[in-house]
């Protein structure tokens, strides 16, 4: 069991270090698809089914969305110059990949391992499903122990949309300034 | 243990991505990339080995269920990630559309 | 003639006519699909985020397979922010009602009985929440993909 997610994180970790290295855009947006799919997989074997369906879907949809904003656009990327600030970057993100991986040497103590985790939160919500009254306990957690956070999100899509048709606004600005000037 | 580990040298080639690449895409693909990472870390650590999918089954009784709530959790995170990554790429479209190239270095006009 | 005239010009519209003819068929089996998800949410894996972006995909096949002309897809971008607003709202509505009704006085409570487990119609609240949140993530997300198409057919006109 733990073979296979070790399997499928190598996979998801090769694609993702190909598609920041591609030259081509399509390419890099393509093998962005390997790691969505491998998640899918992963949560699979994670028995999440729920958050399989909803993964598969979301990432077509991704997908969709990237190839049509680059398509128009050039897909060759420009020469790499090696100039002093890419050095200072790199530095920079070495700095806190060694703090990260200090930060988790140091709460492995704290972390249980793989596979035997304490239900202190969640065994209230397992016994108490029955009340609730659906045979899903996620949906069941969802609408009915915390519906509260249910609305948040609803209003956080809907702002994020809010954002987006503003920000794809084509209005006639311009042709109004042409008619004047 | 070493599943954490991997997890978390996923998440920091999403943040390669983002602090050292210039092209503007390839900085979106570095973020969506560090949000898989972590919701993965999240399912990840509610699995309890010898549990079984969280839905109620009359036929089974006293069977040991893997731990929902970082599914409730997640399920919500992954529809508000589709719209902040459409919400990245629109702003993506507008920059193209007025500087003509994706890479960040040549985006330094401020038009007062 | 007439009737040559836009029949000819419908069919260089999108895609090839035997990708049409097959997306007639698939679009809606696939929007049949989202709303049977929907619907049964608390029996099975799913519930309304799942058949909302199941119906989202049903939309962006049809529009995708079609073609789009311009003055079709602002009406369609109207109709589909107001049937977003209106789910939104109807959801508030649902919230309110639980505090308002004195049996269970909290806000978002649970004010239906709750009957048997396994049937269709159990659990209160569930399945009307689940119907509500999946016509509002389908019209969010269709209307993220309208934008988009609009905003490209207006740039190379």
């Amino acid at each position: 069991m733990e073979i296979y997610l070790i399997i499928m994180l190598v996979l998801m970790i090769l694609g993702s270090i190909y598609s920041l290295h591609a030259k081509d855009l399509l390419s890099a947006v393509v093998s962005y698809g390997i790691v969505g799919f491998g998640l899918v997989i992963a949560f699979l074997l994670l028995y999440a089914p729920d958050l399989a369906i909803v993964q598969v879907v979301v990432e077509i949809i991704t997908l969709i969305i990237m190839i049509a904003v680059i398509t128009n656009a050039t897909h060759e990327e420009q020469a790499k110059e090696f100039s002093f600030s890419s050095i200072f970057y790199i530095a920079v993100f070495l700095f806190f990949g060694f703090v990260l991986l200090g930060v988790l040497a140091q709460i492995s103590g704290l972390l249980n391992s793989f596979g035997h985790h304490v239900t202190r939160m969640a065994s209230a919500y397992i016994i108490n499903a029955q009340e609730a009254g659906s045979a899903n306990i996620v949906t069941g957690i969802l609408f009915h122990f915390r519906a509260y956070d249910t609305l948040g999100e609803a209003t956080v899509l809907f702002t994020a949309v809010i954002g987006i048709l503003t920000v794809l606004r084509h209005h006639g600005k311009k042709k109004e300034d042409k008619n004047e000037g | 243990m070493i599943l954490f580990i991997l997890c978390l040298i996923l998440f920091l080639i999403g943040l390669y991505g983002v602090m050292v690449q210039r092209n503007l895409v390839k900085i979106i693909i570095g973020l969506a990339i560090m949000e898989y990472s972590v919701i993965l870390f999240l399912v990840l650590i509610g699995y309890i080995s010898g549990g079984t999918v969280p839905i109620i089954s009359e036929s089974f009784e006293n069977v040991l269920y893997v731990d929902p709530l970082p599914q409730a959790m997640v399920l919500t995170a992954i529809v508000i990630g589709l719209a902040t990554k459409g919400l990245m790429l629109s702003v993506a479209i507008r920059l193209y559309k007025k500087y003509g190239t994706f890479d960040i270095r040549q985006m330094n006009t401020l038009k007062g | 003639m007439k009737g040559k005239k836009t029949s000819l010009h419908e069919r260089e519209r999108g895609m090839t006519l035997v990708v049409k003819k097959i997306c007639q068929f698939i679009a809606p089996t696939i929007f049949l699909f989202g709303i049977y998800i929907t619907i049964h949410g608390h029996l099975s894996p799913g519930g309304g985020f799942t058949g909302g972006v199941i119906m989202a995909s049903a939309f962006i096949l049809q529009i995708l397979s079609d073609g789009s002309i311009l003055d079709k897809l602002r009406q369609e971008k109207w109709r589909l922010e107001l049937t977003e607003s209106l789910a939104i709202f109807t959801f508030l509505v649902l919230a309110v009602l639980g505090l308002l009704i004195a049996a269970t006085a909290v806000f978002f409570g649970n004010f239906l009985p709750a009957g048997t487990l396994g049937e269709l119609i159990s659990g209160g609240i569930i399945p009307i929440g689940n119907v509500i949140i999946g016509i509002e993530v389908c019209a969010a997300i269709s209307s993220i993909f309208v934008a988009l198409l609009i905003f490209k057919d207006e740039e190379s006109e």
